[in-house]
Protein backbone atom coordinates (compact mmCIF):
# COMPACT_ATOMS: atom_id res chain seq x y z
CA UNK A 1 0.00 0.00 0.00
CA UNK A 2 1.16 3.34 0.15
CA UNK A 3 2.46 5.80 2.72
CA UNK A 4 0.23 7.65 4.52
CA UNK A 5 0.75 9.63 8.39
CA UNK A 6 -0.75 8.25 10.95
CA UNK A 7 -2.51 9.54 14.30
CA UNK A 8 -4.04 7.74 17.63
CA UNK A 9 -6.06 10.36 19.54
CA UNK A 10 -7.89 9.87 22.45
CA UNK A 11 -10.58 12.20 22.27
CA UNK A 12 -13.01 12.50 19.71
CA UNK A 13 -12.26 16.71 19.67
CA UNK A 14 -8.83 15.48 18.93
CA UNK A 15 -9.93 13.17 16.56
CA UNK A 16 -12.11 15.41 14.71
CA UNK A 17 -9.62 18.34 14.87
CA UNK A 18 -7.03 15.86 12.82
CA UNK A 19 -9.12 15.77 9.82
CA UNK A 20 -8.05 18.91 8.02
CA UNK A 21 -8.95 17.77 4.59
CA UNK A 22 -10.54 15.46 2.64
CA UNK A 23 -7.18 12.87 2.28
CA UNK A 24 -7.06 12.27 5.42
CA UNK A 25 -9.35 9.72 6.75
CA UNK A 26 -10.52 7.90 9.95
CA UNK A 27 -9.80 4.34 10.69
CA UNK A 28 -11.83 2.48 12.90
CA UNK A 29 -11.39 -1.63 13.07
CA UNK A 30 -10.11 -1.39 9.30
CA UNK A 31 -11.44 -5.09 8.01
CA UNK A 32 -13.11 -2.93 4.63
CA UNK A 33 -10.38 -0.10 4.84
CA UNK A 34 -7.06 -1.76 5.22
CA UNK A 35 -8.06 -4.19 2.41
CA UNK A 36 -8.95 -0.99 0.15
CA UNK A 37 -5.25 0.55 1.08
CA UNK A 38 -3.78 -2.91 0.10
CA UNK A 39 -5.11 -3.13 -3.00
CA UNK A 40 -4.33 0.84 -3.92
CA UNK A 41 -7.90 1.64 -3.73
CA UNK A 42 -7.43 4.07 -1.80
CA UNK A 43 -4.51 6.62 -1.08
CA UNK A 44 -4.96 8.64 1.85
CA UNK A 45 -2.44 11.10 3.06
CA UNK A 46 -2.96 10.31 6.50
CA UNK A 47 -5.39 8.10 8.95
CA UNK A 48 -7.31 9.10 12.43
CA UNK A 49 -7.04 5.16 14.44
CA UNK A 50 -10.05 5.85 16.53
CA UNK A 51 -8.93 2.81 18.11
CA UNK A 52 -7.69 4.33 21.31
CA UNK A 53 -10.65 6.54 21.63
CA UNK A 54 -12.72 4.85 24.98
CA UNK A 55 -15.31 7.46 24.54
CA UNK A 56 -16.38 5.28 21.44
CA UNK A 57 -17.35 1.67 22.73
CA UNK A 58 -19.99 0.60 25.06
CA UNK A 59 -23.03 -0.66 24.83
CA UNK A 60 -25.74 0.35 27.34
CA UNK A 61 -29.64 0.68 27.46
CA UNK A 62 -31.50 4.05 28.06
CA UNK A 63 -35.10 3.23 28.78
CA UNK A 64 -36.31 2.23 25.26
CA UNK A 65 -33.41 2.04 23.35
CA UNK A 66 -30.12 0.18 23.12
CA UNK A 67 -27.08 2.71 22.46
CA UNK A 68 -23.96 1.22 20.93
CA UNK A 69 -20.75 3.45 20.36
CA UNK A 70 -19.06 3.54 17.06
CA UNK A 71 -16.27 1.37 17.81
CA UNK A 72 -17.69 -1.35 19.59
CA UNK A 73 -16.54 -4.42 17.29
CA UNK A 74 -19.07 -6.41 15.94
CA UNK A 75 -18.16 -9.98 18.26
CA UNK A 76 -18.82 -7.20 21.10
CA UNK A 77 -22.44 -6.68 20.08
CA UNK A 78 -22.86 -10.63 19.45
CA UNK A 79 -22.12 -11.31 22.64
CA UNK A 80 -24.00 -8.56 24.39
CA UNK A 81 -26.59 -9.19 27.42
CA UNK A 82 -27.80 -6.04 26.72
CA UNK A 83 -28.16 -6.37 23.47
CA UNK A 84 -29.48 -10.22 23.24
CA UNK A 85 -31.96 -9.18 26.13
CA UNK A 86 -33.59 -5.73 24.10
CA UNK A 87 -33.06 -6.71 20.08
CA UNK A 88 -31.32 -9.81 19.69
CA UNK A 89 -32.11 -9.89 16.04
CA UNK A 90 -29.60 -7.49 16.53
CA UNK A 91 -27.47 -9.71 18.28
CA UNK A 92 -28.37 -11.93 15.93
CA UNK A 93 -27.17 -9.53 12.65
CA UNK A 94 -24.07 -8.57 14.39
CA UNK A 95 -23.07 -12.65 14.57
CA UNK A 96 -23.82 -12.96 10.91
CA UNK A 97 -21.11 -10.22 9.72
CA UNK A 98 -17.96 -11.39 7.73
CA UNK A 99 -16.18 -14.24 9.80
CA UNK A 100 -15.11 -14.54 13.63
CA UNK A 101 -12.02 -12.13 12.85
CA UNK A 102 -13.67 -10.10 10.93
CA UNK A 103 -16.41 -9.47 13.60
CA UNK A 104 -13.26 -9.30 16.29
CA UNK A 105 -12.24 -6.24 14.63
CA UNK A 106 -15.15 -4.65 12.66
CA UNK A 107 -16.88 -1.98 14.14
CA UNK A 108 -20.79 -0.53 13.96
CA UNK A 109 -19.48 2.79 13.31
CA UNK A 110 -17.04 1.66 10.70
CA UNK A 111 -19.64 -0.08 8.68
CA UNK A 112 -22.07 2.57 8.89
CA UNK A 113 -20.46 5.49 7.86
CA UNK A 114 -18.58 2.67 5.05
CA UNK A 115 -22.37 2.66 3.81
CA UNK A 116 -21.28 -1.42 1.41
CA UNK A 117 -24.50 -1.99 -0.09
CA UNK A 118 -24.29 -5.22 1.00
CA UNK A 119 -23.25 -4.49 4.84
CA UNK A 120 -25.41 -6.24 7.35
CA UNK A 121 -25.94 -3.03 9.85
CA UNK A 122 -27.43 -0.95 7.21
CA UNK A 123 -30.88 -3.27 7.50
CA UNK A 124 -30.94 -2.82 11.48
CA UNK A 125 -30.36 0.77 11.02
CA UNK A 126 -33.60 1.43 8.83
CA UNK A 127 -35.85 -1.81 9.79
CA UNK A 128 -35.82 -0.54 13.62
CA UNK A 129 -35.62 3.39 12.94
CA UNK A 130 -32.32 3.85 14.05
CA UNK A 131 -30.72 7.63 14.94
CA UNK A 132 -27.22 7.91 13.83
CA UNK A 133 -25.35 10.27 16.82
CA UNK A 134 -22.51 12.24 15.24
CA UNK A 135 -20.03 14.74 17.07
CA UNK A 136 -22.19 17.44 15.12
CA UNK A 137 -25.60 16.23 15.31
CA UNK A 138 -28.54 13.65 15.15
CA UNK A 139 -29.37 11.50 12.16
CA UNK A 140 -32.52 10.13 11.58
CA UNK A 141 -31.89 6.47 9.94
CA UNK A 142 -34.23 7.50 7.39
CA UNK A 143 -32.36 9.99 6.14
CA UNK A 144 -29.07 8.74 6.61
CA UNK A 145 -28.11 6.30 3.82
CA UNK A 146 -28.40 8.17 0.79
CA UNK A 147 -26.32 6.29 -2.36
CA UNK A 148 -23.82 3.71 -3.24
CA UNK A 149 -21.19 4.17 0.01
CA UNK A 150 -22.81 7.59 0.05
CA UNK A 151 -24.20 8.89 3.52
CA UNK A 152 -25.48 11.99 5.08
CA UNK A 153 -21.53 12.07 6.64
CA UNK A 154 -20.52 15.85 6.16
CA UNK A 155 -16.36 15.69 5.38
CA UNK A 156 -14.88 15.24 8.71
CA UNK A 157 -18.13 14.50 10.62
CA UNK A 158 -17.53 11.41 13.31
CA UNK A 159 -20.08 8.59 14.07
CA UNK A 160 -20.15 8.68 18.21
CA UNK A 161 -22.85 6.13 18.47
CA UNK A 162 -26.53 4.66 17.24
CA UNK A 163 -29.06 4.54 19.03
CA UNK A 164 -31.50 1.59 18.19
CA UNK A 165 -35.13 1.75 19.38
CA UNK A 166 -36.16 -1.79 20.80
CA UNK A 167 -39.37 -3.29 19.15
CA UNK A 168 -41.93 -5.36 20.39
CA UNK A 169 -40.39 -8.05 18.12
CA UNK A 170 -37.64 -8.49 15.60
CA UNK A 171 -35.76 -10.60 12.72
CA UNK A 172 -33.23 -10.54 10.58
CA UNK A 173 -33.01 -12.95 7.79
CA UNK A 174 -30.06 -12.87 5.05
CA UNK A 175 -28.65 -14.51 1.78
CA UNK A 176 -25.04 -14.56 2.28
CA UNK A 177 -22.80 -14.73 -0.56
CA UNK A 178 -21.50 -18.22 0.27
CA UNK A 179 -17.52 -16.57 -0.03
CA UNK A 180 -17.37 -13.54 1.80
CA UNK A 181 -20.45 -13.95 3.59
CA UNK A 182 -22.07 -10.24 2.35
CA UNK A 183 -25.83 -9.75 2.15
CA UNK A 184 -26.87 -10.58 -1.87
CA UNK A 185 -30.10 -9.41 0.28
CA UNK A 186 -30.89 -9.09 3.89
CA UNK A 187 -33.99 -8.04 4.91
CA UNK A 188 -34.83 -6.79 8.93
CA UNK A 189 -38.19 -6.86 9.73
CA UNK A 190 -39.42 -4.91 12.89
CA UNK A 191 -42.89 -4.97 14.69
CA UNK A 192 -42.48 -1.26 17.17
CA UNK A 193 -44.37 -1.35 20.23
CA UNK A 194 -47.78 0.25 19.25
CA UNK A 195 -47.87 -2.04 16.22
CA UNK A 196 -46.36 -0.33 13.42
CA UNK A 197 -44.23 -2.53 10.85
CA UNK A 198 -40.50 -1.54 9.41
CA UNK A 199 -38.57 -3.39 6.87
CA UNK A 200 -35.36 -2.33 6.25
CA UNK A 201 -33.49 -3.95 3.55
CA UNK A 202 -29.56 -4.09 2.50
CA UNK A 203 -28.36 -5.83 -0.44
CA UNK A 204 -30.81 -5.74 -2.93
CA UNK A 205 -30.19 -1.78 -3.45
CA UNK A 206 -27.52 0.76 -4.13
CA UNK A 207 -28.09 1.36 -0.53
CA UNK A 208 -30.17 0.33 2.42
CA UNK A 209 -33.88 1.34 2.03
CA UNK A 210 -37.39 0.51 3.86
CA UNK A 211 -39.48 -1.59 1.76
CA UNK A 212 -42.69 -0.12 2.50
CA UNK A 213 -44.82 -2.53 0.24
CA UNK A 214 -43.83 -4.90 2.59
CA UNK A 215 -44.39 -2.77 5.95
CA UNK A 216 -48.09 -2.25 4.42
CA UNK A 217 -49.15 -5.82 3.73
CA UNK A 218 -47.28 -6.83 7.61
CA UNK A 219 -49.06 -3.99 9.43
CA UNK A 220 -52.33 -5.43 7.88
CA UNK A 221 -51.61 -9.10 8.46
CA UNK A 222 -48.08 -9.96 10.50
CA UNK A 223 -47.61 -13.52 8.54
CA UNK A 224 -45.10 -15.09 6.48
CA UNK A 225 -47.40 -15.58 3.68
CA UNK A 226 -48.28 -11.74 3.31
CA UNK A 227 -45.02 -11.28 3.19
CA UNK A 228 -44.44 -13.58 0.52
CA UNK A 229 -47.17 -12.40 -1.28
CA UNK A 230 -45.66 -9.15 -2.23
CA UNK A 231 -44.36 -8.46 -5.09
CA UNK A 232 -41.17 -6.02 -5.63
CA UNK A 233 -39.94 -3.90 -8.41
CA UNK A 234 -36.51 -5.29 -9.68
CA UNK A 235 -36.04 -1.12 -11.14
CA UNK A 236 -33.11 -0.12 -9.70
CA UNK A 237 -31.92 -3.39 -8.12
CA UNK A 238 -28.33 -4.25 -7.73
CA UNK A 239 -27.29 -6.39 -11.04
CA UNK A 240 -23.59 -8.42 -10.50
CA UNK A 241 -22.62 -11.29 -11.15
CA UNK A 242 -24.16 -13.16 -7.96
CA UNK A 243 -27.67 -12.43 -8.49
CA UNK A 244 -29.83 -9.94 -11.11
CA UNK A 245 -32.12 -7.44 -9.56
CA UNK A 246 -34.94 -9.95 -10.65
CA UNK A 247 -33.34 -12.52 -8.49
CA UNK A 248 -32.95 -9.95 -5.95
CA UNK A 249 -36.41 -8.48 -6.11
CA UNK A 250 -37.82 -12.05 -5.15
CA UNK A 251 -35.27 -12.88 -2.42
CA UNK A 252 -36.85 -9.71 -0.81
CA UNK A 253 -39.76 -10.97 -0.37
CA UNK A 254 -38.78 -14.33 0.78
CA UNK A 255 -36.81 -13.35 3.47
CA UNK A 256 -39.16 -10.95 4.93
CA UNK A 257 -41.46 -13.89 5.31
CA UNK A 258 -38.18 -15.70 6.96
CA UNK A 259 -37.86 -13.01 9.41
CA UNK A 260 -41.60 -12.60 10.07
CA UNK A 261 -41.42 -16.62 10.78
CA UNK A 262 -38.52 -16.41 13.06
CA UNK A 263 -40.38 -13.23 15.00
CA UNK A 264 -43.39 -16.20 15.69
CA UNK A 265 -45.23 -14.24 13.01
CA UNK B 1 7.00 8.87 8.66
CA UNK B 2 8.55 6.22 11.08
CA UNK B 3 6.65 4.81 14.54
CA UNK B 4 8.66 3.28 17.62
CA UNK B 5 6.22 0.47 18.70
CA UNK B 6 6.46 -2.20 21.31
CA UNK B 7 4.44 -5.17 22.32
CA UNK B 8 4.32 -8.55 23.53
CA UNK B 9 4.57 -11.43 20.98
CA UNK B 10 4.32 -14.90 22.46
CA UNK B 11 4.92 -13.65 26.52
CA UNK B 12 8.03 -11.68 25.36
CA UNK B 13 8.55 -7.77 25.24
CA UNK B 14 9.67 -6.47 21.16
CA UNK B 15 10.21 -3.56 19.92
CA UNK B 16 10.31 -1.94 16.69
CA UNK B 17 10.18 0.66 14.28
CA UNK B 18 7.78 0.89 11.86
CA UNK B 19 6.19 3.02 8.99
CA UNK B 20 2.21 3.24 9.58
CA UNK B 21 1.53 1.13 6.34
CA UNK B 22 3.70 -1.82 7.96
CA UNK B 23 0.77 -4.55 8.82
CA UNK B 24 1.21 -6.70 11.57
CA UNK B 25 1.85 -9.97 9.73
CA UNK B 26 4.94 -8.16 8.28
CA UNK B 27 6.03 -6.88 11.51
CA UNK B 28 6.16 -10.52 12.91
CA UNK B 29 7.37 -12.16 9.68
CA UNK B 30 9.96 -9.86 8.47
CA UNK B 31 11.01 -7.78 11.73
CA UNK B 32 10.64 -10.55 14.03
CA UNK B 33 11.33 -13.64 11.77
CA UNK B 34 8.53 -15.35 13.08
CA UNK B 35 7.59 -16.98 9.66
CA UNK B 36 4.96 -19.43 11.14
CA UNK B 37 2.12 -16.94 10.38
CA UNK B 38 1.73 -17.26 6.89
CA UNK B 39 0.08 -15.05 4.02
CA UNK B 40 -2.06 -16.75 1.38
CA UNK B 41 -3.57 -14.15 0.05
CA UNK B 42 -3.49 -10.51 -1.06
CA UNK B 43 -7.14 -9.72 0.01
CA UNK B 44 -7.86 -10.40 3.39
CA UNK B 45 -10.18 -13.26 2.94
CA UNK B 46 -7.94 -16.99 3.09
CA UNK B 47 -7.36 -16.78 6.86
CA UNK B 48 -3.32 -18.56 7.15
CA UNK B 49 -2.48 -15.21 8.91
CA UNK B 50 -4.53 -15.77 11.86
CA UNK B 51 -3.36 -14.51 15.07
CA UNK B 52 -4.39 -13.64 18.69
CA UNK B 53 -4.77 -10.09 19.15
CA UNK B 54 -5.44 -9.60 22.96
CA UNK B 55 -6.92 -13.14 22.94
CA UNK B 56 -9.01 -12.91 20.04
CA UNK B 57 -8.59 -14.09 16.98
CA UNK B 58 -7.78 -11.41 13.83
CA UNK B 59 -6.25 -11.16 10.52
CA UNK B 60 -2.88 -9.99 10.99
CA UNK B 61 -2.44 -9.10 7.35
CA UNK B 62 -5.78 -6.44 8.05
CA UNK B 63 -4.44 -4.99 10.72
CA UNK B 64 -1.90 -2.57 10.70
CA UNK B 65 1.18 -2.84 13.32
CA UNK B 66 0.48 0.41 14.70
CA UNK B 67 -3.16 -0.46 15.89
CA UNK B 68 -0.91 -3.25 18.05
CA UNK B 69 0.91 -0.84 20.30
CA UNK B 70 1.41 -2.28 23.97
CA UNK B 71 -1.28 -5.12 22.65
CA UNK B 72 0.05 -8.74 23.42
CA UNK B 73 0.27 -11.23 20.62
CA UNK B 74 0.25 -15.17 20.05
CA UNK B 75 1.29 -16.64 17.08
CA UNK B 76 1.58 -20.52 15.80
CA UNK B 77 5.19 -20.23 16.99
CA UNK B 78 3.63 -19.16 20.73
CA UNK B 79 1.51 -22.17 21.64
CA UNK B 80 3.69 -24.64 21.90
CA UNK B 81 5.36 -25.37 25.36
CA UNK B 82 8.88 -26.31 24.47
CA UNK B 83 9.02 -29.69 22.53
CA UNK B 84 4.90 -30.65 23.18
CA UNK B 85 2.95 -29.37 21.08
CA UNK B 86 -0.64 -27.44 22.04
CA UNK B 87 -3.57 -29.76 22.02
CA UNK B 88 -5.00 -28.05 19.02
CA UNK B 89 -1.78 -28.26 16.81
CA UNK B 90 -1.34 -32.58 18.23
CA UNK B 91 -4.68 -32.88 17.06
CA UNK B 92 -4.16 -31.66 13.87
CA UNK B 93 -1.46 -33.66 13.49
CA UNK B 94 -3.35 -37.04 15.25
CA UNK B 95 -6.16 -36.26 12.56
CA UNK B 96 -4.40 -35.64 9.70
CA UNK B 97 -5.91 -32.44 9.43
CA UNK B 98 -3.82 -31.05 7.31
CA UNK B 99 -2.17 -31.87 3.82
CA UNK B 100 0.36 -29.40 2.50
CA UNK B 101 0.34 -27.03 5.60
CA UNK B 102 -0.20 -23.58 4.32
CA UNK B 103 -3.58 -22.66 5.71
CA UNK B 104 -2.46 -24.81 9.36
CA UNK B 105 -1.60 -22.18 11.25
CA UNK B 106 -4.58 -19.90 11.12
CA UNK B 107 -6.40 -22.82 11.37
CA UNK B 108 -5.16 -23.95 14.39
CA UNK B 109 -5.24 -20.16 15.95
CA UNK B 110 -9.13 -19.81 15.03
CA UNK B 111 -9.64 -22.81 16.34
CA UNK B 112 -7.94 -22.06 19.60
CA UNK B 113 -10.27 -18.72 19.48
CA UNK B 114 -13.59 -20.81 18.69
CA UNK B 115 -12.72 -23.16 21.82
CA UNK B 116 -12.38 -20.22 23.79
CA UNK B 117 -15.87 -18.73 23.34
CA UNK B 118 -17.46 -22.78 22.47
CA UNK B 119 -15.74 -25.08 24.52
CA UNK B 120 -17.73 -28.36 23.17
CA UNK B 121 -18.17 -27.14 19.78
CA UNK B 122 -20.43 -29.12 17.34
CA UNK B 123 -19.13 -30.23 13.48
CA UNK B 124 -21.84 -26.85 12.30
CA UNK B 125 -20.05 -24.92 14.90
CA UNK B 126 -16.93 -25.81 13.70
CA UNK B 127 -17.43 -24.89 10.01
CA UNK B 128 -18.99 -21.55 11.10
CA UNK B 129 -16.21 -20.50 13.35
CA UNK B 130 -13.53 -21.68 10.59
CA UNK B 131 -15.67 -19.53 7.92
CA UNK B 132 -12.68 -16.94 7.57
CA UNK B 133 -9.74 -19.43 7.07
CA UNK B 134 -9.54 -21.26 3.53
CA UNK B 135 -7.94 -24.56 2.74
CA UNK B 136 -7.44 -25.52 -0.76
CA UNK B 137 -6.21 -29.65 -0.13
CA UNK B 138 -8.30 -31.02 2.91
CA UNK B 139 -12.23 -30.78 1.59
CA UNK B 140 -12.20 -29.90 5.81
CA UNK B 141 -13.95 -32.81 7.05
CA UNK B 142 -10.34 -33.99 8.68
CA UNK B 143 -9.74 -30.28 9.82
CA UNK B 144 -12.84 -30.61 11.65
CA UNK B 145 -12.52 -33.62 13.93
CA UNK B 146 -8.91 -32.72 14.60
CA UNK B 147 -10.59 -29.48 15.88
CA UNK B 148 -13.60 -31.23 17.74
CA UNK B 149 -10.47 -33.48 19.15
CA UNK B 150 -8.47 -30.56 20.19
CA UNK B 151 -11.30 -29.26 22.04
CA UNK B 152 -11.54 -32.01 24.21
CA UNK B 153 -7.85 -32.52 24.38
CA UNK B 154 -7.62 -28.67 25.85
CA UNK B 155 -10.73 -28.97 28.70
CA UNK B 156 -8.27 -32.45 29.71
CA UNK B 157 -5.08 -30.41 29.49
CA UNK B 158 -6.46 -27.37 31.02
CA UNK B 159 -4.86 -25.46 27.86
CA UNK B 160 -6.27 -22.84 26.48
Amino acid sequence: MYAFEYHRPSSIDEAVALITSDDIQFLSGGQTLIPTLKQRLAMPDALVDLGGIEALRGIRREGDHVIIGAGTRHAEVAASDTVAGAIPALAHLASQIGDAQVRNRGTIGGSVANADPSADYPAAVIGLGATVRTNRREIAGDDYFQDLFTTALEPGELITEIAFPIPEVAAYAKFAQAASGYAIAGVMVARMPGGAVRVGVTGAAPYALRATALEVALAADFSPAAAKAVTISADGLNSDLHATPAYRAALVSVLAARAVAACGG
Amino acid sequence: MSIALSMTVNGQHVTGTVEPRTLLVEFLRETLRLTGTHVGCDTSQCGACVVLLDGCSVKSCATLAVQCQGASVTTIEGLANGATLHPMQQAFNDHHGLQCGFCTPGMVMSAVDLVRHTPDPSDADIRKGLEGNLCRCTGYQNIVRAVQAGARAMHTSGGG
